[in-house]
């Protein structure tokens, strides 16, 4: 269903555009027209991490479109953060947010909330990303 | 046994994930300390602006709703299962500050990346910080042909507060990106332990 709208842009030579040009569908097209994620309304960050819900209810359901799918595609490797699927999908982040609204609504996702600042950082986690980061 | 499962469990609960800023003027090696330390390679993360980007966009008055994209690069390093570090680099133009709002929202702190040839291209990011009291760390990126100055030069052109780190650094060096970022958490690490004594003395 995807590759009737990438399919062209990636074939070398004969198109008039490239990725340069920007999206042939403007983006909030793929929200309905939403630019904020449902009545939940929870802004997610941009290192929020998403992950795919194992009991969640299969991929084919008719109220996902393909941008939902490939989000879900992209959460099944692996936990990612909502920066990472953006870049992953390709897609602006404000429409991903809108988009993982409607999955979390949907049951298939969980986003994780940001740790609150105060709570930032604890000690230990703070030992254990130091000697992370001179062990790379 | 018991004792294992219970492990996992809390494990799983703390995945956690943390923010740490890398800004600077343009040019100045952002996305290069990014890629440096990066196990992914960086990614772009766009961001569209439309409502608020209409209020700045000075377009000579032509009336009418425009959308702007800025970018975003990023890197990823897994500390452990559970546990990894975000590395966004901050959009250089003044006119998105905004964006910083919301990015340095809950972050670990910052990084400003400075050139020695054109220091006042950091004023910005580090009256941002020191504003919101978010931890950051200077480090100067060595440029080849600039002109060496020590950290304490720096740090008294900048005017830092005393106790806000100064390192030379190489940002194509993943070795020097790694000992810039270590010393940010072994700061940010002091900082919050300062704040707590504060707030409970």
């Amino acid at each position: 269903m995807t590759e009737d709208m990438t399919g062209g842009p990636d074939r070398l030579g004969s198109q008039w555009y490239d990725s340069e040009a920007g999206p042939l569908v403007r983006p909030y097209a793929m929200t309905g027209g939403r630019t904020r994620s449902g009545p939940a309304g929870v802004r997610f960050d941009l290192i929020s991490l998403v992950t795919l819900d194992p009991g969640a209810p299969g991929a084919d359901e008719a109220a996902l479109g393909p941008e939902h799918r490939t989000l879900i595609d992209l959460c099944r490797t692996e936990t990612q953060s909502v920066a990472e699927l953006a870049a992953g999908a390709d897609l602006p982040v404000g429409v991903v947010r809108v988009l993982l609204g409607d999955l979390v609504e949907l049951g298939s996702v969980t986003v994780s909330r940001p740790v609150p600042p105060a709570q930032l950082p604890d000690e230990r986690i703070l030992r254990e990303v130091i000697d992370g980061l001179r062990a790379l | 046994m018991v004792t294992e499962h219970s492990a996992a469990t809390d494990g799983e609960t703390a995945a956690l994930a943390l923010k740490i800023l890398v800004a600077g003027g343009f040019g100045v090696g952002k996305t290069t300390l990014v890629g440096a330390v990066s196990e992914i390679r960086p990614l772009r993360t766009e961001e569209l602006l439309s409502e608020a980007g209409q209020s700045v966009d000075d377009l000579d008055g032509v009336d009418q709703k425009v959308t702007t994209t800025v970018a975003m690069d990023f890197g990823r390093i897994t500390i452990r299962s559970g546990l990894s570090l975000y590395l966004f680099g901050t959009p250089g133009q003044d006119r998105f500050w905004f964006l910083w709002d919301e990015l340095s929202q809950g972050a670990l702190g910052a990084v400003v990346l400075a050139d020695t040839r054109r220091l006042e291209d950091c004023f910005p990011a580090v009256d941002y910080f020191e504003h919101r009291r978010i931890p950051f760390v200077v480090a100067v990126n060595c440029f080849a042909g600039a002109r060496r100055y020590g950290p304490e030069d720096v740090s008294r052109a900048l005017d830092l507060d005393s106790g806000t780190p100064v390192v030379l650094c190489d940002a194509r060096e993943r070795d020097s990106g790694k000992e810039v970022l270590i010393r940010l958490v072994e700061y940010a690490g002091r900082m919050h332990t300062a704040r707590l004594l504060d707030s409970v003395g």
